[in-house]
C-alpha cells in the first residue's frame, strides 16, 4: 500500500538533494495567486495541489500560460472550485511558466528484485510508447550518470536541438545522483518522478514532482 | 582456500570419482555417465557402484560404497533412486567425499514431496560438509582434469571459458559452439533448481580458478536480485563476465501510482545492472559464445578506431554499415599508412577504410598489408574478411576428376599454405601488438576443413561466420574496455 505526496510536499522532501526546481508559492486564495504571480514574473502556471492528487493533468488542475493578473485570479477560482472532498486540503501552487521543446522524465523507484533504482528516459506524451529509458541501480556514481545519458536511443535530443543548446551533461547528471541520493536516503519512499524534466536552454528544471510512500 | 572453494575443487579436481547406481544398461544415466568419465580420459580414481555387483563396461563394480578405500574419491555422481540417497550422502562423507552432482529425479520441482527430499538434503550436505549439485540436468566438465561427468555428449576441447548455467541444454550448446569453434571450456555445469549453490557459486569459483578467463553465465529465476548484482559485481571487477537471461520480456510495474515504475520494467532494470557493473550481456545463445570466446581468444582494444581489411568487394562495405550501429569507429585512414600502402597495393585498391585490396595480391601482399594496418598507432581494432577463397577453390579441385595432375596438386597445396599464412599471420600481429585482430567467413560454418578456418580453430581463436557476427563481438569488447578505463580498473590478467 503507497501513498502520495503533493506536489508541494514532493519538492520539499526532494529539497536537500540539490534538484532543479523552479522558485514557485504556494497560496490559499485566488488573490493571494496573483499576488503570487506578480512576485515570481509573469507568465506563470498554477496548479491545484494536494496530497491526494497524483495526476493533475489528466484533470485539468494545470492552468498554462496565466499571462495577467485577471487570468490568474480566475485560474485561481477554478481550481479551487474543482477541488472535490477526496482531494483533502488542497492549495494552489503558483510557479513561473517554462516551455522546452525537450522534456526528459527522471525518477527512481524500489524495485521488488534490485532494490532502490535510478531511471532517465524520453519523456512527454508519447513517453511509455517509445519506452527510450534508462535504469541504473542506487546508489549511482557520476560515471554511472553519464553512462545513462549516453544510453539513451534518442541522442539527437540530447545534442543541439532545434537551435537550443546541448543538454547540459553535469547537470543532468546532478539530477540522477540527486535522485539516487533520495531515494536511498529513506526507506519508505517507493518512488520519484520528475515527470516532465524540461530542458530549458540546454538546462533541466523539474516542472513537477511526486514522491510515493509505502505506508507502514 | 575457503571451504566452498575446496569443495568446488574437489567438484571439477576431483582425485577419485565414485559413480553411485552405474548400469548395465547403455541407455541409463548410469552407464552412460561412466561411459563419457572413461572415454575421455579421467586419469584418477574411477569406482562404480552397483546393487547386484555387475560388471558394466567390462569394469568390475562395489555393491556398495562403503567398499570404497578411505580418501580415495572426493566426488561422486549419484545416478541412484531419490529415496535412498540421504543414507548414501552419509557414507560417502565418511569416505571423504566433498562433493556430489545428484542427478536422480525426483527432487525440487517434481512436485512439493521432491521439494521436501531436496531440502532434507541440502540439510545433510551442510551437515556433513558436502557440496551438492542437485538437478535433472547433465552433470559436469572439467578439461584440466580430463572429466566429462555429464549424461549427455559433448566434450569440449579445453580451453578457458568456464560456464554455470541454470540449464543443462545450454551448457551442451556452448559446448557445441567451442567444439565447432575451437575455442575451448575450461569447466561447466549446470546447476539445475540451485538447491544449495547456484551459478553465482560457480563463477566465484571460477574467478580464483587459474584455468578460467572467462564466466559465461545462463539464468533464468534470479532470487535476490540485489545480492545477484553485489556478487556478480565483484567478480566482473576482476574477470569478464557474460550473461544470457531467459525471460526477458515479464514487466515490473509495481509501484502503479509513479511512471517512473510502470517504464523500469524487469528487464530495463537487469539490463543497466549489467551496464553499471561492466556484465557483458547477449541477447541470444550465439551472441554469449561469440562474446565469451572473443574475450578469451583476442586482448581488449584500448580504443574504438577499428579498420576493416578485405581482400575484395562488397564484405567491406556491410561491415562498415554494421560498425556504424555500434561503439566503434571506422576512421578514415591515417594519411601515412596511406601512403605506406599505395606502396604494396595496385593503384585500383580502395585508399580509404574499408581497405580493399581490390584481389590485388602478390605471395606477401596480404601479411604485408596486414602488419602494416594492425601495427599503425592510429588503429585500435582490425576485422579481416576474404580469408579462406583460394583453399576453398582448392577443395574443389582436390575432389575433380583433374586432380592432382595439371599442376592442380602444387597450387592447392600453395592455397592451403597461404590461406593459413594469412590468419596465423593475423594472430602473430595480434599478440605482437595486443590488439584485436577478427577474421571473419561463411566458411567457418560452411566448410569447417578450410585451411583459413581450420588454422584459426587450431589457434584456439574464434573465427567468425559472419563480419555482422565480428562486429558485434568487437563492440562489446569495446564497451567492456571503456568500463574499465573510466573506472580506472587495470586490464584483467588472464
Amino acid at each position: 500500500m503507497t501513498t502520495t505526496l503533493s506536489e508541494a510536499q514532493s519538492k520539499l522532501f526532494l529539497e536537500p538533494f540539490g534538484l532543479p526546481f523552479l522558485p514557485e508559492r504556494l497560496v490559499n486564495t485566488p488573490q493571494q495567486a496573483v499576488e503570487a504571480a506578480e512576485a515570481v514574473g509573469f507568465p506563470v502556471v498554477a496548479k491545484l495541489c494536494g496530497d491526494a492528487i497524483a495526476h493533475k493533468t489528466e484533470r485539468g488542475l494545470v492552468k498554462l500560460g496565466l499571462r495577467t493578473s485577471t487570468d490568474v485570479m480566475r485560474a485561481g477560482e477554478e481550481l479551487l472550485a474543482a477541488a472535490t472532498p477526496e482531494d483533502g486540503t488542497v492549495q494552489v501552487l503558483v510557479a513561473p511558466m517554462v516551455s522546452a521543446s525537450r522534456e526528459l522524465i527522471a525518477g527512481a523507484v524500489r524495485d521488488p528484485q534490485f532494490g532502490p533504482t535510478v531511471l532517465l528516459g524520453v519523456g512527454g506524451i508519447l513517453a511509455e510508447a517509445i519506452s527510450d529509458v534508462v535504469v541504473r541501480l542506487a546508489p549511482l556514481t557520476v560515471v554511472d550518470a553519464h553512462e545513462m545519458i549516453e544510453s539513451l536511443a534518442s541522442q539527437t535530443l540530447i545534442g543541439e536541438f532545434r537551435g537550443e543548446p546541448e543538454v547540459n551533461r553535469a547537470a543532468l547528471c546532478a539530477v540522477l545522483v540527486g535522485l539516487s541520493e533520495a531515494i536511498t536516503s529513506t526507506e519508505s519512499i517507493a518512488s520519484i518522478d520528475l515527470n516532465p524534466l524540461m530542458i530549458v536552454d540546454g538546462m533541466p528544471i523539474a516542472v513537477d514532482a511526486l514522491v510515493e510512500r509505502t505506508q507502514r | 582456500m575457503s571451504n566452498r572453494s575446496e569443495q568446488f575443487s574437489a567438484l571439477f579436481d576431483p582425485k577419485g570419482i565414485i559413480v553411485a547406481g552405474a548400469s548395465t544398461h547403455p541407455g541409463k544415466f548410469g552407464f552412460v555417465v561412466l561411459h563419457n568419465i572413461i572415454t575421455c580420459g579421467y586419469e584418477g580414481n574411477i569406482f562404480a557402484t552397483n546393487r547386484e555387483g555387475s560388471e558394466v563396461l567390462g569394469r568390475p563394480t562395489l555393491r556398495s560404497i562403503s567398499e570404497v578405500p578411505d580418501g580415495a574419491a572426493d566426488l561422486m555422481f549419484v545416478c541412484t533412486p531419490a529415496a535412498t540417497n540421504s543414507e548414501l550422502l552419509k557414507d560417502a562423507a565418511s569416505k571423504g567425499v566433498r562433493a556430489a552432482f545428484i542427478a536422480s529425479a525426483g527432487y525440487g520441482e517434481s512436485d512439493a514431496e521432491g521439494q521436501k527430499r531436496q531440502d532434507e538434503l541440502v540439510a545433510l550436505a551442510e551437515e556433513h560438509d558436502l557440496l551438492i549439485v542437485v538437478t535433472n540436468g547433465q552433470g559436469l566438465v572439467s578439461t584440466p582434469s580430463s572429466l566429462c561427468a555429464q549424461i549427455v555428449a559433448p566434450y569440449p576441447p579445453a580451453g578457458k571459458i568456464g560456464i554455470a548455467s541454470q540449464s543443462g541444454n545450454f551448457v551442451s550448446s556452448f559446448m557445441n559452439l567451442s567444439r565447432q569453434s575451437g575455442v575451448g571450456v575450461s569447466r561447466a555445469v549446470s546447476v539445475g533448481n540451485a538447491a544449495q549453490v547456484g551459478v553465482l557459486d560457480a563463477l566465484e569459483f571460477f574467478a580464483d580458478d587459474p584455468h578460467t578467463a572467462v564466466g559465461l553465465l545462463y539464468v533464468e529465476g534470479i532470487p535476490d536480485g540485489r545480492e545477484f548484482a553485489e556478487r556478480i559485481g565483484a567478480v566482473a571487477r576482476r574477470m569478464p563476465v557474460v550473461v544470457l537471461k531467459g525471460g526477458t520480456t515479464a514487466s515490473g510495474a509495481q509501484a502503479a501510482a509513479s511512471h517512473t515504475g510502470s517504464l523500469a520494467t524487469d528487464d530495463k532494470v537487469f539490463d543497466g545492472m549489467c551496464a553499471q557493473f561492466g556484465i557483458v550481456r547477449a541477447s541470444t545463445l550465439t551472441e554469449a559464445f561469440d562474446c565469451a570466446a572473443t574475450i578469451v581468444s583476442q586482448p581488449l582494444p584500448r580504443g574504438p578506431r577499428t579498420a576493416v581489411v578485405t581482400t575484395v568487394g562488397g564484405w567491406g562495405v556491410v561491415t562498415a554499415d554494421a560498425l556504424s550501429q555500434t561503439s566503434l569507429e571506422l576512421l578514415p585512414l591515417p594519411e601515412d599508412l596511406r601512403d605506406h600502402l599505395d606502396t604494396l597495393l595496385p593503384p585500383r585498391w580502395s585508399r580509404n577504410n574499408p581497405i580493399d585490396m581490390a584481389g590485388g595480391e602478390t605471395k606477401d601482399t596480404v601479411p604485408e598489408v596486414l602488419r602494416a594496418v594492425v601495427g599503425h598507432p592510429g588503429i585500435d581494432a582490425v576485422i579481416m574478411l576474404g580469408v579462406g577463397i583460394q583453399s576453398n577453390q582448392g577443395a574443389l579441385e582436390r575432389r575433380g576428376p583433374f586432380y592432382p595432375d595439371h599442376g592442380l596438386e602444387r597450387i592447392v597445396a600453395f592455397h592451403d599454405r597461404q590461406d593459413r599464412r594469412y590468419v596465423e599471420t593475423a594472430t602473430e600481429l595480434s599478440m605482437e601488438f595486443g590488439k584485436p585482430v577478427l577474421v571473419a567467413t561463411e566458411l567457418a560454418i560452411a566448410d569447417p576443413d578450410n585451411a583459413a578456418v581450420a588454422a584459426m580453430r587450431d589457434a584456439g581463436r574464434f573465427c567468425y561466420p559472419s563480419a555482422d557476427r565480428a562486429v558485434v563481438a568487437l563492440d562489446r569488447l569495446n564497451r567492456l574496455h571503456t568500463w574499465r578505463d573510466r573506472r580506472g580498473l587495470p586490464a584483467f590478467d588472464s
